[in-house]
Parts: structure tokens; sequence; C-alpha cells
């Protein structure tokens, strides 16, 4: 495999609801600073590809909409995944791989403000026989927390925990949506939204856009004085159909790990994409994380949960982190689709 | 055992409040009033009507506000011969680019005033405004453009933005 | 056509706006069978190669990825894998009363089908308990033919 490096990350701080700009505009300052921060030139980057979905803001073809932040012209190499930014960045990670290109630009966004972010994503599901009831995404969420915590695999107090320590963590990051310190008894008080899960175990709504520049090897070293590489990177996806699947357990995320080669040394830390509390003990557990691995140290999809951004965001956050000196091997997590259907699993390893 | 069905009725319905940016904002409250805001790339200098945000050419956002008269030219056209749902034009009738004197990016409007046969490339064109009081805050400010009486435009003077 | 209206005094236009699409879908011969089934107040599974019977039945077997085999009935009891208290009902949903979401396990069937209990408080919900399927009186081949599943006595 050719070596390649993120060597540069930008987010937009998520917020509730951004009033003011569109799509385009909420990305323009996250791709020049991208771009800017990665010491390439964006006349020089080889392959672009963005990870975003129309139904969110209610525009077919929001995607080509957003290429006007990128200024395509000359006419560019160029792509789009229906799909968190992290399978943007699979694929840029592809397009490396053939070895003609050396740099790519991926970027992703979300305004989930727009519309009613439940119902949208029920689009996702089955057409023919479970759509057509309407589950939205926080009752399937509960439906698969009841499976773990009917197994003895997590309790309400862990749960909750998760939550406090998630926006706890949030609040040494600027970028965060969620930050505060509340503790789990205090949660635990609270009335249920969808029993089993309170209000603290589900994820904010959110509006957020992120973009990273990666570079292949000798680029990389470069422009970058500790570029973060992928040492291994996989995506593996499960049934559709919810019933068909044992929702208290995380096979695609083990088998993406394995293949991924977590357990190949130690891992410092590790950001896993978990909208809901319960996935992170899923996920967790799934990856084969050391007892006592941190977990999330920016707080996490709990802290900020941007749709179609949350999920590249924590591959952005292990890198940038990694880059700072703190840690020198991380594991980042992307999850798609409902109840942890899709997962993808990304090691990145910082050489100086 | 009955028969198979065949196929069923899966309607989607999905709500939003769509928001207008800035700069569209901007453009939105000037046509109630009767003008035309576009922005210009601070790059390429090319003025945009109405704004959009970045340059889709440079990728850079457009600073400078611009007024541009409600004068230009019929870039490309069509003639709309088939009824569809909520229509509200009388059949056949032209829908056109119009490149806006002062602008770099035609907009897309109605052309009215002349047989649909009559219409063509380079006719020069005025809008033809809503009464103020009726002005809604959209494209429909303009209820549509109209010959102006002026000579055709030249195909040189338009040939750069089809 | 919509019209903006300022959001707030220092802010941009926002408008509401809906989109809908009235998409009419065909089903194919295994879900035209099962949904068929519906309409007669039954419910069809289908037999994967290995004995499994999967409900609602799927084209393929989702494990080996090998055509399925014949359909089959199941019974329109079964027992609730999992389930998430439904407090307030979102537009659309099947029932306009606090509900439980649940995976259903029918007798016969290997695999869980998604829809609703009508158990009128999460007190009579748990894992593992009994229900029978609600069918709608006017039946049209749809899965809205399934009215919910409801309580019933242990072992009847
Ligand atoms: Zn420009």
């Amino acid at each position: 495999m050719r070596e390649v490096a993120i060597v540069s990350f930008a987010q937009l701080p998520a917020v509730r609801r951004d009033h003011v700009r569109e799509d385009t505009e909420m990305l323009l300052p996250v791709l020049h600073e991208a771009v800017a921060a990665s010491g390439i030139a964006k006349k020089d980057l080889g392959f672009t590809v963005s990870g975003s979905t129309d139904y969110l803001c209610g525009r077919p073809f929001s995607f080509v909409m957003a290429l006007d932040a990128v200024g395509a012209f000359p006419p560019i190499s160029e792509s789009h995944v229906e799909m968190d930014g992290a399978w943007a960045l699979y694929e840029a990670w592809v397009r490396l791989q053939h070895g003609d290109v050396d740099s790519a630009l991926v970027y992703a966004f979300g305004k989930s403000s727009l519309g009613d972010v439940r119902a949208v994503l029920t689009q996702q599901l089955d057409p023919y026989l479970v759509a057509p009831l309407g589950p939205d995404s926080v009752s399937l969420a509960a439906l698969q927390a009841r499976v773990l915590l009917d197994r003895g695999r997590t309790t309400e107090r862990e749960m909750a925990e998760i939550a406090a320590r998630s926006r706890r963590d949030a609040m040494r990051n600027p970028s965060a949506q969620l930050r505060f310190d509340r503790g789990a008894d205090l949660l635990l008080a609270e009335p249920y939204l969808v029993e089993p899960l309170r209000r603290h175990d589900c994820p904010p709504i959110s509006d957020g856009a992120c973009a990273m520049v990666i570079a292949a090897g000798d680029l990389a070293r470069r422009v970058s004085r500790r570029p973060v590489f992928i040492a291994g990177i996989d995506h593996r996806i499960e049934a559709q159909g919810l019933g068909l699947r044992d929702l208290g357990d995380s096979p695609s995320t083990r088998l993406a790990a394995e293949r991924a080669g977590v357990a190949r040394a130690k891992v410092d830390f590790a950001e896993i994409h978990a909208p809901f509390t319960h996935q992170e003990v899923l996920v967790r557990d799934a990856l084969g994380l050391a007892p006592g691995t941190p977990i999330n140290p920016s707080g996490g999809a709990l802290a900020s949960n941007p749709v179609m951004v949350a999920g590249l965001t924590r591959i952005g956050e292990a890198a940038a982190r990694l880059q700072a000196g703190d840690g020198e091997r991380a594991v980042a997590h992307a999850t798609s689709g409902p109840c942890l259907q899709q997962n993808l699993v990304c090691v990145l390893e910082a050489r100086s | 055992m009955s028969d198979v069905v065949k196929g069923i009725k899966v309607p989607v319905r999905l709500a939003y409040t769509a928001i207008a940016g800035r700069d569209m904002t901007r453009f939105y409250q000037a046509i109630r009033e009767g003008k035309l805001l576009g922005r210009r790339c601070p790059s390429c200098r090319k003025v945009y009507v109405p704004p959009r945000g970045p340059c889709p050419t440079c990728g850079v956002a457009t600073v400078d506000e611009v007024a541009v008269r409600d004068t230009g030219t019929v870039t490309t056209f069509c003639i709309v011969n088939v009824p569809y749902e909520g229509q509200t034009m009388k059949l056949p009738y032209v829908y056109a680019m119009v490149l806006l004197d002062g602008a770099d990016l035609p907009l897309p409007h109605l052309v009215q005033g002349l047989e649909a046969d009559q219409v063509r490339m380079g006719l020069r064109v005025r809008a033809s405004w809503a009464p103020e009081a009726e002005r809604p805050a959209s494209m429909e400010a303009i209820r549509w453009f109209e010959p102006s009486g002026e000579p055709d435009a030249s195909y040189d003077s338009y040939r750069e933005h089809l | 056509m919509f019209y903006f209206s300022p959001m707030s005094p220092d802010s941009v236009l926002s408008a509401p706006y809906v989109l809908e699409y009235t998409y009419r879908r065909s089903v194919g011969p295994v879900l035209g069978r099962f949904l068929a089934g519906l309409r007669d107040g039954r419910i069809l599974g289908v037999a994967t190669r290995a004995g499994r019977v999967l409900v609602p039945p799927q084209e393929y077997d989702p494990e080996t990825g090998e055509a399925v085999g014949e359909m089959v009935e199941v019974s329109t009891r079964g027992e609730v894998a999992s389930w998430a208290w439904m407090s307030e009902p979102r537009p659309g949903q099947p029932l306009e009363r606090p509900f439980a979401w649940a995976l259903v396990k029918l007798d016969g069937a290997d695999t869980a089908l998604l829809h609703v209990v009508d158990a009128g408080s999460p007190a009579r919900m748990r894992t593992g308990m009994r229900v029978a399927a609600r069918f709608r009186d006017e039946r049209k081949g749809t899965i809205q033919d399934l009215v919910c599943f409801e309580p019933v006595a242990e072992g009847a």
C-alpha cells in the first residue's frame, strides 16, 4: 500500500442552528483553512471528494452547489458520496493508491437545522416495510440500547457516565456544541425520551462542516513536520433489515478493525463515532480496545453531531491530536445507517 | 393463494425551513424596491446577479455589492408548449436566460410582449416590474422581461456568457 | 412557490417549504406475496436453504447471498425481542397514542419484524412478552394492514 497521510484538518464549530449561512457559505472558511494549513496549493490538489446528503437540506444536488465553495475551475477531478465524509476520505485514500495523484481535498457538510433530522434519517430505511411506519432515528437506537441492557452489556448508569464524560471533555474543545459538567446522578434523574434512552443518551442536532487534506508519503513529509499516516483503513456493512441483525453486536466494526490492524500495536486513544451512548460500548468492545484506553477526548458525537460530518470529524480530531504530539497512534471510527449498520475504522500513526 | 401485490404507494413528505443566506437576503430586500443587487468576485471581477455566496470559478467569497440595471440581453431561450401542474402562463411561452447589463452570469426568467416565435438570441429586454405594493421578496418581483426596443446585441457581446 | 420573510431582525430571510414525492414502488415477487398475505390476514416468511425462516421475507439469504426457497406461513403471534417506549408519537407513525416500537419474533420465524405494540403503558412491556397481530378490517396489501401487535396472556 502507498503511504498516505492526513496533513491538515479544519472544522466549523458545530451549532444548533446557523441562521445566517448557506451550505456553501459554511464550507468556504473550512476549505480555505484546510488548504492553507496543508502547505499544498489548491491548484495542485489532485482530487476532491465530499460527503453529504441532499435530504438534510431538502435541495436536490446540493452537493453540486457546494462545489461553488471549492472553486472548481479549471475543471477539477471530483466525486461525492451520499455518506458521512469519512467514506469520502476512504474514496480519496483509494484514489491516491492509484499512484497518479499525490493529494486530495476531502470535505463534509450538513445543516440538520433546516429540516426534521429524525424524519430525514427515516429515509435511509427499507422503503417497503419499514419507512412507511415512520420509525425515527432515536426510536431505532432505543431498540438497540434495550438489547444491550437486557444482556447486561451496559447499564443506564454507564450510559449516563458516557454522556457526562463526553460533554465534560467537550469543554476543552472549542468546536464542540454541548460543553458542560453535569454528573451521571443528575442525568439519571431525568425522564426518558424514548425509553430506555434519555435525552442525554442522544446526540445534539447540529449544523457543521469540516475539511481535510491528505497527501502521499513524500509530499506529506515535505509539507508537514509531523504527518499523520493512515496505517490502516477499512469499512464493512451489515444487512439492512434490523430484524436480521444482532443489534447487540457490531460484527462490521470488528471485521473493519481487524482489517485496519487496530490490534497491531498500542492505541493511545480512540475517537469513536457513537451518536448514542450505548453505541460507544458496542463499538469500543468491537474495536478490541484495551481497558482504560481514552475514548473521545474531543467529546465525540454526543457533544456535536452534524450529520454526514461527525464521522470525518472523528478522524480529523484524532489526526489533529496526534499532529500536536498528544500520542503516537490512535484509532478513529465512523458510522452510517441505523443502529451502527455500517462502520469504518481508521488507524492513524504520527511519524515525524 | 391470492394474487401477488405488484406495487405500493409510499409517498414521502418532508418539511423544511429554507434560509436565504446573507447575500440573497440583501438581494431579495432590494428587489422589492425595484433594485437588482449582485456581488463581484475580488479575484476574477465577475459580477453575479443574484449573488451566490462564493465565486464558483475562484472559490472565494464575493465581497463587493454591485447594483446592475434592469435591462439585458437574451442569451438563449426555450419555448414551453407542455402543460404542467401549477402552470400560470398561457402556452406557448418563452423561458429565457437574460444577461443583465453589468452582470456576468445570465439569470432565467420569462419573456413576454412578443410572439414566442419572434424571440431570438441577442434580443434586448427590460424588466417588467410588479406594482410596488404587490412586489414579493422573490424573483417574481419582476413579472417578466419584455423587448426594450433597442437593436439586437451582437453575438460577440454575450458569447462568453452562454 | 414560496416567499422569504425575515427570521429575526439581525438575521436572514427564511421560508417554510415542503418536499413531497409521490413514489409508487414495484415490490417484486417475494414482497408481493408477503403483502398479499397481509391482505389476507396472514403472515408469510421465506425459508433459506439452511432452513431458517425469514420474516419479513428477503429475496436472498443475507448470510450466504443464495436465492431463497419456498414461502411459508408463520404464526400471527410471537414474542418481543426488543422494545422502546414512544411516549410522544410523531406524525405518520402507526398509532397516535403512546406505544412501543418492537422487534417481534413470530412463532415459526427465525428473524424479527419491526412494528409497534399497543400496550397502553411501558409498565406492560417487557422483553420476551407474548404479542398477537391486530389486522385492519380493510386491507390493501401494505405493511399498514397490520395495525399493531397487542399483548396476550402468557401461553395464550
Ligand atoms: Zn472569481
